[in-house]
């Protein structure tokens, strides 16, 4: 067969992704098929969006889900009430209901003229049936609006990217139709590149140094919450901006709160680590 | 000639669907796989779905390499499948031509993945390799295809092998949606707080009756009236089940939305002392006096725990096993009270049904309902606590 022709994402120079992902990227773009993706809090999930987007000179449009998100939100909203107030006290035109129906960012997703990158953010967060109402729509990228007897579909599939927490499992029907990839936590290497983006200019003894610290914290797991790469670099970002001299490092940990977030995480580390005296 | 990958996919545990590998094949025809490191990593993203089972797809994948000798036969498949060499997949005697030969490829394909799923129930592990199916062995690739270069296909084969992903495995029979979905039961709608939402049907009602002029009604909105207390046995004996618990804690946590959620943990048995963490720190406690006092009966209580301790703990005075409790009580008194304070109370034991046979589990048994801590025996154990008395 021939190749169909895609958009061809090859990662931005803010972000740094492994091969593997990049190919995961094109071949969920090819077979417009939403991309799922799962790891660590902290490991760039939410940034990939943002660098599809950029790399491929598309507008992103973020759907951010909260408990309470129900799916219709996403498509439209039948501003009724307004409706009504218009049709007693102002002077409108309120035979038209297009007028009142409000797309969702599912909706402008499918209804831009070109095509975008449609982030659906932390989809673990709503109510256990909200991944199997889309079903449909992320399926055939269109829906029905009853109200106006209207049918958007998409002119362009957008690229789809679903993050997820994991807090909750996902339905299988809903799982069938993603491609899937799960954003292990970066080894030494790939966190060097990483870091190296943020801070083009650190030393590499302090980067050295911090690596070191953090992969050991890491490793100890005897945190509830391991520190990932976001406190990592908040870290170097305080330790560089303190003047921290590199040989402090090997002796004790500065601004340890910036790496572990959770209060007990923080006490175990005071009582066991803190003084210099490493186990 | 990739047929074989799905079965052995299947026999490792990746639950993989006909739809996700038909999706596999189209990825292959769009010309997305150049070499075995994407066809891992390719492979890995359409048809596993979740990194508990990349541990089973490595060792899939490893098993798949072997079968066909090495990865270097395998790259030199691909290759050849790149090189258009559909039809040696292909039944005999059809071409592609086009989307239309595509679309049909890939019906035959799934009609022969749908004959073979039935005959394969024996549970052999290769189909195909008689050379009579079409998407058997490589046999049938015509001669001489070539591939120049060099392969890359040892990377894929090491990374399978090192199992990197072997922690994540879970090979639970609960997970957390399930659970959730359980406790979904546990409700009980009734119409609380302000007046904030809009009744629209007695709304329309109202204002028909008011000729025409607008009159809109309010009422107060339905929340779940359930309030829950969730006691569970922490360490000693329950460590098996910890990771199970720790699954059922947030499934209760994130799925349900109840007006009053308090969790605490004890050791083996209840006794004067719960304890506020799962590390059971003689610092961080509350005590089951304070509970009885300020808790009303309607609170909903689960317990879990394996119920299964020596004799004393239950039936002695100083008989817990953290001597530190110095309880004046017996255990199985603390166990009475409390089934004699609340009204809907359960136990969830994790440990197999089979297992009950323990003098103390039949004791626990005696006064609360015991339910095993699977799917269905938390839906019983759900409809226990919502039953009106």
């Amino acid at each position: 067969m021939s190749h169909r022709d895609f958009a061809q994402f090859t990662g931005s120079a803010d972000y740094v992704t492994s091969e593997a992902l990049r190919s995961i990227v094109n071949v969920s773009i090819s077979l417009s098929r939403p991309l799922l993706i799962r790891g660590e809090p902290g490991t760039g999930k939410t940034l990939l969006a943002h660098s599809i987007a950029r790399n491929l000179g598309k507008k992103l449009i973020t759907w951010n889900i909260k408990s309470t998100t129900k799916a219709q939100d996403g498509l439209y909203v039948y501003d009724t009430v307004q409706r009504l107030n218009d049709s007693r006290f102002a002077d409108q035109d309120v035979s038209d209901i297009k007028h009142y129906i409000h797309l969702g960012k599912l909706g402008q997703a499918f209804a831009s003229p070109e095509q975008v990158v449609l982030l659906i953010d932390e989809i673990d967060k709503a109510d256990i049936e909200f991944p199997n109402d889309l079903l449909n729509e992320l399926d055939e990228m269109k829906f029905h609006i009853p109200e106006t007897d209207e049918t958007v579909s998409a002119i362009h599939r957008p690229i789809a990217v679903i993050t997820s927490n994991a807090e909750k499992e996902l339905p299988d029907a809903f799982l069938r139709r993603c491609v899937f990839h799960y954003i292990e936590f970066p080894d030494p290497e790939l966190m060097e590149e990483i870091v190296r983006v943020h801070f083009p200019d650190i030393e590499s003894q302090l980067l050295r140094e911090a690596m070191k610290t953090f992969y050991a914290l890491r490793k100890t797991n005897e945190f509830r919450k391991k520190p990932s790469t976001s406190e990592l670099i908040d870290w170097i970002k305080v330790l560089i901006a303190g003047g921290i001299p590199v040989q402090t490092l090997s002796r004790q940990i500065p601004f340890v709160g910036t790496l572990l977030k959770k209060e007990a995480d923080y006490h175990h580390f005071s009582n066991n680590y803190a003084l210099g005296n490493r186990r | 000639m990739f047929t074989g990958f799905f079965y052995i996919l299947k026999n490792k545990g990746v639950p993989v669907s006909i739809t996700e590998w038909l999706t596999f094949v189209e990825a292959l025809s769009i010309g997305h796989v150049k070499d075995l490191d994407e066809f891992y990593t390719l492979a890995r993203a359409i048809l596993v779905k979740s990194e508990a089972h990349y541990d089973h797809y490595d060792c899939a994948f490893e098993e798949f390499i072997e079968g066909h000798g090495s990865a270097t036969v395998i790259s030199e498949q691909i290759a050849g499948w790149l090189k258009g060499q559909w039809e040696s997949i292909l039944p005999e005697g059809s071409s592609v031509e086009g989307e239309k030969g595509f679309e049909e490829l890939l019906r035959k394909l799934e009609e022969r993945l749908k004959e073979q799923t039935e005959q394969h129930d024996g549970g052999s592990k290769w189909i195909g390799r008689g050379g009579t199916s079409p998407f058997g062995h490589s046999g049938r690739h015509p001669n001489g295809i070539g591939i120049g270069g060099e392969s890359h296909g040892g990377h894929a084969a090491q990374l399978a092998r090192e199992r990197r992903f072997r922690n994540y495995r879970t090979d639970l029979t609960l997970d957390v949606r399930q659970m959730g979905l359980a406790m979904r039961g546990l409700r009980q709608l009734g119409r609380t707080g302000p007046e904030d939402e809009l009744a629209l049907p007695e709304s329309i009602e109202a204002t028909a009756a008011n000729a025409g002029d607008i009159s809109l009604i309010w009422r107060r909105r339905r929340k779940n009236a359930v309030k829950l207390l969730l006691l569970m046995d922490a360490g000693g004996s329950m460590d098996p089940f910890a990771s199970l618990c720790d699954q059922l804690f947030s499934a209760v946590h994130s799925t349900a939305h109840f007006r009053d959620f308090r969790s605490y943990y004890f050791h083996n048995c209840i006794y004067d002392d719960l304890y506020r963490d799962a590390e059971r720190r003689d610092t961080d406690t509350v005590s089951m006096e304070y509970l009885l006092r300020t808790l009303d009966p309607e609170y909903k209580v689960i317990l879990v725990g394996d119920a299964t301790m020596s004799p004393w703990e239950l039936s002695q005075k100083y008989g817990a096993i953290d001597f530190s409790q110095r309880n004046e009580e017996p255990g199985i008194v603390w166990l009475r009270k409390l089934a004699g304070h609340f009204t809907h109370c359960v136990w969830l034991n994790p440990a197999d049904s089979r297992s009950w046979i323990h003098p103390t589990v039949k004791a626990v048994g005696d006064i609360f309902p015991m339910f095993p801590l699977t799917i269905e025996g938390l839906g019983h154990a759900v409809k226990k606590l919502v039953v009106k008395k």
